[in-house]
């Protein structure tokens, strides 16, 4: 099982980037769940969001604690939130950011892999907003192929209608550009 | 069979009480149950679903209206949560004991105060004794086949009472998960015309509701009483031919890694998936421990009960309420209650937990499987523990 947890503030998706990835990965036949952390939505305040996917039915129904993939949304909760708390060893850190995997690395002390993309760049770039979460989707699975990435066109046009290219687009460059930092590389 | 389908459990629910032809909803929206109203407004509002929707302006009027709706024969649902339930407290009691075959699915909530939207079984334990037929579902698959079922017994002729399906708020309601859709043949199928027992007709005038002096009210209350435990066998039934149609089989006791379990939990509701991985680790170090789930908790299955825990030396009930100055919570008060009388009945140790949504993980049911083994344990001398608390 894949246990992926995701960081942002009301109003910028992360709640959908759950909902779209486990979309995808049960189109797929996979299994999967999406929740948000229950409880009152208030734009712009830190917000969590969970997705499980396995090959087999999930019973697991509690937040995830021990994530094996972390995605920030915005960059500003890498200072607020110990946003790679409880990620596993061989995890992946996956962020939007400005700065290099290898500044990042330095700020945030992380031991896990990195996976670093300048995703408001892109979003502005592409749909002209700032909002990430299509766009970190792409980064998402760059980092690791949770599921394959032309199975997230499906649910991307089925949530976004005319505007889905755009998204898409966004989604399909952060895929590309994606670097990552992996520290047992770093070592060889 | 069907593909499955990634929705949010709410949606589906919907969508199932679309597919199954409901005639009238009366519903006032409240949090966790939200989605679930709002998704049905939109079929209806759309021409999807050819019903009345009758946005109320509170849950009692909700309530109310189902039961006018009922009594002239139309396939009635509503929906609601927590302080919502508690509004309709009044109009919970009539409805079952008019014998009406409305369909109610409850997203558990906790009840104020302190103010909390989260998951619980507090709202439910309210109305445990108002006489509806309750049933609790894990999943989001267990709720959309539930929906079907809860219109077929309510509306069975031998049954004809209300029915409450119980779904946890938020940790079900607003997850997407996926969900095996049913046909609609298959629907039709399992589920036939509501062909109501008797109707308010001005052509054919009966009174419903009537005044109940002295000398009929126990007799009312003694066949309504009958009326409940007797629904029992079509309740079997109807799990018996849904297994038919759709290949899932459903019972009022089901069982997980019961054969030689010395200890099992007792579950109700979405908790019971969890406890099944912390029952899968405790079974993978050689602990003889296993899980008794209540599907089905009104009718009470007393002699279901009894013979699932008939070898077990140590049940674990899981509670999701408080009684306050009771002996327990309401699941562990009942469960101690069934026993008494048997001559080898097991011990009950009492663990409350996941108040107004607190994770429970399964590590923590490995600490209370631990807890409840030691000699000298607080849960052991006490009649309840209410765990987690922070001290």
């Amino acid at each position: 099982m894949i246990e992926i947890r995701f960081h942002g503030r009301g109003g910028q998706g992360a709640v959908t980037s759950a909902e779209l990835l486990a979309l995808a990965a049960i189109s797929e036949g996979k299994y999967a769940q999406a929740f948000p952390s229950f409880g009152p939505e208030r734009r712009g305040a830190p917000v969590i969001a969970f997705c499980r996917v396995d090959d087999h039915p999930i019973r697991l129904r509690t937040n995830i604690y021990s994530p094996d993939l972390v995605v920030v949304l915005d960059p500003s909760l890498l200072r607020l939130i110990n946003v790679a708390a409880g990620l596993k060893e061989n995890g992946v850190l996956i962020t939007n950011t400005k700065y290099t995997s290898g500044e990042i690395r330095e700020k945030l002390g992380v031991k896990q892999a990195l996976a670093t993309i300048n995703a408001t760049k892109i979003a502005l770039e592409e749909m002209g907003l700032p909002i990430t979460n299509t766009t970190m989707l792409g980064s998402l699975l760059n980092a690791r192929q949770v599921v394959h990435p032309d199975s997230l066109i499906g649910p991307l046009e089925k949530r976004f209608g005319r505007i889905a290219d755009k998204n898409i687009r966004a989604f399909r460059r952060a895929y590309e550009e994606t670097t990552i930092l992996n520290l047992r590389r770093e070592k060889q | 069979m069907n593909k499955k389908v990634g929705i949010e459990v709410s949606l589906a629910a919907a969508d199932a009480v679309k597919m199954a032809n409901v005639d009238l909803i009366a519903a006032y929206p409240i949090t966790p149950q939200t989605h679930i109203v709002e998704h049905l407004s939109e079929l209806v509002a759309n021409g999807e679903l050819d019903a009345e929707f009758i946005p109320v302006e509170s849950e009692h009027s909700a309530l109310s209206v189902c039961i006018g709706s009922a009594a002239v024969g139309a396939r009635t649902f509503t929906c609601t949560s927590s302080q919502g339930l508690a509004l309709m407290n009044e109009i919970i009691f009539i409805a079952s004991s008019m014998r009406l075959p409305i369909v109610l699915i409850l997203a558990n909530r906790s009840l104020s105060g302190p103010l909390s939207i989260w998951n619980d079984h507090t709202d439910v334990m309210s109305i445990r004794d108002s006489g509806w037929v309750q049933v609790f579902v894990e999943n989001g698959q267990e709720v959309f086949d539930h929906v079907f079922f809860a219109f077929r017994v309510a509306e069975d002729p031998k049954v004809s009472l209300p029915v409450i399906v119980n779904l946890d708020g938020f940790i079900l309601t607003h997850v997407i998960e996926p969900i095996e859709y049913w046909d609609q043949e298959s629907v039709n199928k399992y589920l036939p015309d509501f062909k109501p027992v008797s109707t308010l007709n001005p052509d054919a005038p009966v009174t419903m509701g009537a005044f109940g002096m002295p000398g009929i009210y126990t007799e009312a209350k003694k066949a309504q009483d009958e009326a409940l435990i007797n629904s029992k066998p079509e309740i079997i039934k109807a799990w018996k031919e849904m297994g038919e149609v759709i290949g899932r089989r459903y019972s009022p006791v089901e069982t997980n890694n019961i054969e030689g379990a010395e200890t099992v939990f007792l579950t109700m509701g979405s908790v019971g998936e969890t406890v099944s991985i912390a029952v899968e680790r405790l079974r993978a170090q050689g602990e003889p421990v296993g899980q008794v789930k209540l599907r089905l908790w009104r009718p009470f299955p007393v002699e279901e009960f009894r013979e699932a825990v008939r070898n077990v030396k140590r049940i674990i009930v899981i509670d999701r309420a408080v009684s306050f100055g009771g002996q327990g919570g309401p699941v562990a008060a009942e469960i101690r209650s069934v026993l008494y009388d048997e001559e080898n009945r097991p011990s009950v140790t009492n663990f409350i937990c996941g108040l107004a949504g607190r994770d429970v993980t399964p590590d923590n049911y490995i600490d209370m499987y631990e807890k409840s083994l030691k000699d000298g344990d607080k849960s052991k001398e006490e009649d309840y523990v209410i765990y987690g608390v922070r001290e």
